[in-house]
């Protein structure tokens, strides 16, 4: 298993948008993957999972992945962070 | 007979038209036993199939016609579709519990909707009408029912409903749907967001429209102030032609100023600005033709988190407001915390007199660590755009020079690490504490700038809390001990070639405007809203003729005085 960790940095924090496109990115891996905030952990496949965490600016993610490609996942999940402009690392 | 409602306006202008009811079918859920799963699960993923394609349509039409932004939430709406967490829990209970698919379908998204309509946060509540939006779609397909959509209207109408939902919202033709009323939803709803965006006039949170707004009657729907007349009299739709036309008339000429320059009728060029909080503030300062950022407050960047905003994240942030500002000057103001405004992370000693305490450019210079992080940032930022740094509450040259001193040496450390870093960077302060204003003469030997805190200069000039209703009289903009300060603030720092700026609530007052022409003020910030207004009133002015008359306004002997004055010349 591999995770790593990211803090929010957008003002809305983790909004539709990114995390749509979060989500939208890591469906197609093999991977278990979930994120993490405050102690609750959902699958980062579920887009209502991921916002039912309503995760607010400033806060920290972990992203963790189980599974054959993990790696491939954690680092694609940390570029769509990225070009979404929501977390630095 | 005319009767009145009111709601939220959410969008502004005025439209007149026949109600349009948009009526939620009648989705009713039974719960039944079935016999085959199997065909059960296919009904299910028929419907959703369904829903998918009818989405990627929205999707499609929304991204040509609207924006690809607005047709981001469809993206959203399509992963509810598909999502683990909803469809898995679906699927088994119709395995396992034998229900119907309403059933399970109904069931497992009212959990999500009560989780999201629980949260403590505006956004995510609003994210419980998206699941509303997707279930009732599929529901519509399941039991076979059409559900009415606003696409197919063909007549002058102005809406009636209990809430739009995100995909009603895309579907209105602004040609035929002239303004629409909601029971529910607030500002930030997406049918707010996205009337305003089609510039289409509208009140949400009627609460009882759809009860007392029958199909056909005539409407008026005041999107300025949230009023709404329904089957209104000849004398009252006559009232709010007018208004609209006024209106009307108003946006035009604003529009028309959006990227003219600011000047006034006699050719006097002025810089209108605008007041941030946050880079995402860039957006309406850009709609509203704004010159510059005259005053980008920082200190929102340290608030509602639990440790200080890293370098790398400021430097984030300064970059995003320099870029947006596309090389437009951009005063951004170093940390003003302390007195009333706290940080839960910096543990400060409770004060008898908080705003005559320790804080603003008092405590960064107690906490030289918390400040050079902040400038460095600055200077970092600094070759993406036009910076100008100011340094808030400054009460004596002395502690001017030791921020500056502290800028110089963070700007040196970053040269010799090989950090690019602007040469062109102005440092300025705020004239907000009489001290300061007095000694203008002197500070504008050393300082690029200043810019004038009208709120706390009034409130040490006049030694009157803002905040304590009680002496809320003696808040007197107009005062001649202000305007007085202002001129010698002014008059000093042209005297060493330098400008002034004003960033308080007074720039964008209609009274003060002329004066502060009159006084030679050179730029003007205000909030985003007030610009065009503010442009259009200093273009009728002559900057001359008001300079006449402030000898005759600085001699007056109270704020009243000032006041009609003004209003006797303007009225004129």
């Amino acid at each position: 298993m591999v995770e790593k960790q990211f803090t929010i940095t957008d003002e809305a924090g983790m909004h539709a948008r990114p995390a749509s496109a979060l989500v939208g990115a890591v469906s197609k891996f093999k991977s278990d993957i979930t994120i993490e905030h405050n102690g609750k952990k959902v699958n980062l496949k579920s887009i209502l999972g991921v916002m039912s965490l309503g995760v607010p600016s400033g806060s920290v993610v972990t992203i963790a992945a189980d599974g054959e490609d993990e790696n491939e996942a954690i680092e694609k999940a940390a570029d769509v962070m990225q070009t979404e402009g929501i977390s630095t690392q | 007979m005319t009767q009145t409602m009111s709601g939220i306006a959410a969008s502004n202008g005025i439209a007149i038209a026949k109600a349009f009811r948009l009526e939620n079918p009648e989705l009713n859920v039974d719960k039944r036993t079935i016999s085959d799963a199997g065909s059960e699960l296919e009904r299910l993923n028929s419907a959703l199939e369904k829903s998918i394609s009818e989405l990627e349509a929205i999707q499609k039409k929304t991204a040509e016609q609207i924006s690809e932004k607005e047709a981001a939430i469809f993206g959203a709406h399509l992963l509810v579709l598909s999502d683990p967490e909803l469809v898995g829990p679906i699927t088994e209970k119709i395995n396992t519990e034998n229900v119907n698919a309403e059933f399970a379908l109904q069931e497992t998204t009212d959990m999500f909707i009560s989780m999201f309509e629980a949260m403590d946060n505006e956004y995510m509540k609003e994210r419980a009408a998206d699941i509303r939006d997707v279930r009732k779609r599929v529901l519509a397909h399941l039991l076979g029912v059409t559900i009415q959509s606003p696409s197919m209207i063909s007549d002058e109408v102005i809406i009636i409903a209990e809430d739009l939902t995100p995909s009603d919202t895309v579907q209105l033709d602004a040609q035929f749907v002239k303004g629409f009323i909601t029971d529910i939803g607030g500002r930030t709803s997406h049918s707010a967001i996205l009337a305003r965006t089609l510039e289409i006039p509208a009140v949400v949170g009627a609460k009882t429209a759809m009860a007392d707004i029958q199909n056909g009657i005539i409407v008026i729907v005041d999107g300025l102030d949230g009023t709404i007349l329904i089957d209104p009299d000849d004398s009252a739709i006559e009232e709010y032609k007018q208004k609209q036309t006024a209106y009307d008339q108003q946006k035009a000429e604003w529009a028309v100023l959006k990227n003219e320059a600011s000047v006034s009728a006699d050719g006097h060029a002025v810089e209108i600005g605008a007041n941030i909080g946050t880079p995402k503030d860039i957006a309406g300062v850009v709609d509203n033709g704004g010159e510059a950022i005259g005053l980008y407050r920082t200190e929102f960047l340290y608030m509602g988190r639990d440790q200080f905003p890293t370098e790398d994240e400021q430097v984030e942030a300064y970059a995003a407001v320099l870029k947006g500002m596309q090389g437009k000057p951009t005063v951004v103001r170093t940390l003003d915390i302390g007195g009333d405004k706290e940080l839960s992370y910096l543990d400060l000693p409770k004060e008898l007199n908080p705003f005559l305490g320790l804080r603003a450019i008092r405590l960064c210079l107690e906490m030289p660590d918390m400040f050079r992080t902040q400038l460095r940032a600055l200077l970092r930022a600094s070759v993406h755009g036009n910076l100008k740094i100011m340094f808030p509450m400054i009460a004596t040259l002395d502690e001017f020079r030791q921020a500056k001193a502290l800028l110089l040496e963070e700007k040196a450390k970053l040269q010799s690490e090989g950090v690019e870093v602007s040469d062109s960077i102005e440092v300025g302060i705020m004239v907000e504490i009489p001290s300061t204003a007095v000694m203008a003469d002197t500070f504008a030997k050393e300082v690029d700038f200043f810019s004038i805190g009208t709120n706390d200069l009034i409130q040490y000039t006049m030694a009157a809390d803002r905040m304590n209703e009680s002496v809320s009289y003696l808040y007197q903009p107009f005062n001649p001990a202000i305007l007085r300060m202002v001129k010698m603030v002014i008059d000093a720092s042209h005297r060493e070639g330098k400008w002034t700026g004003m960033c308080g609530e007074m720039a964008g007052d209609e009274i003060a405007i002329p004066i502060l022409l009159g006084l030679g003020l050179d730029e003007f910030s205000m909030s985003a809203s007030s610009i065009l207004k503010a442009r259009s009133q200093i273009s009728k002015l002559s900057k001359a003729e008001m300079a006449d008359h402030t000898d005759r306004i600085l001699a007056l002997s109270n704020s009243q005085e000032v006041e009609d004055y003004v209003k006797n010349l303007v009225n004129k």
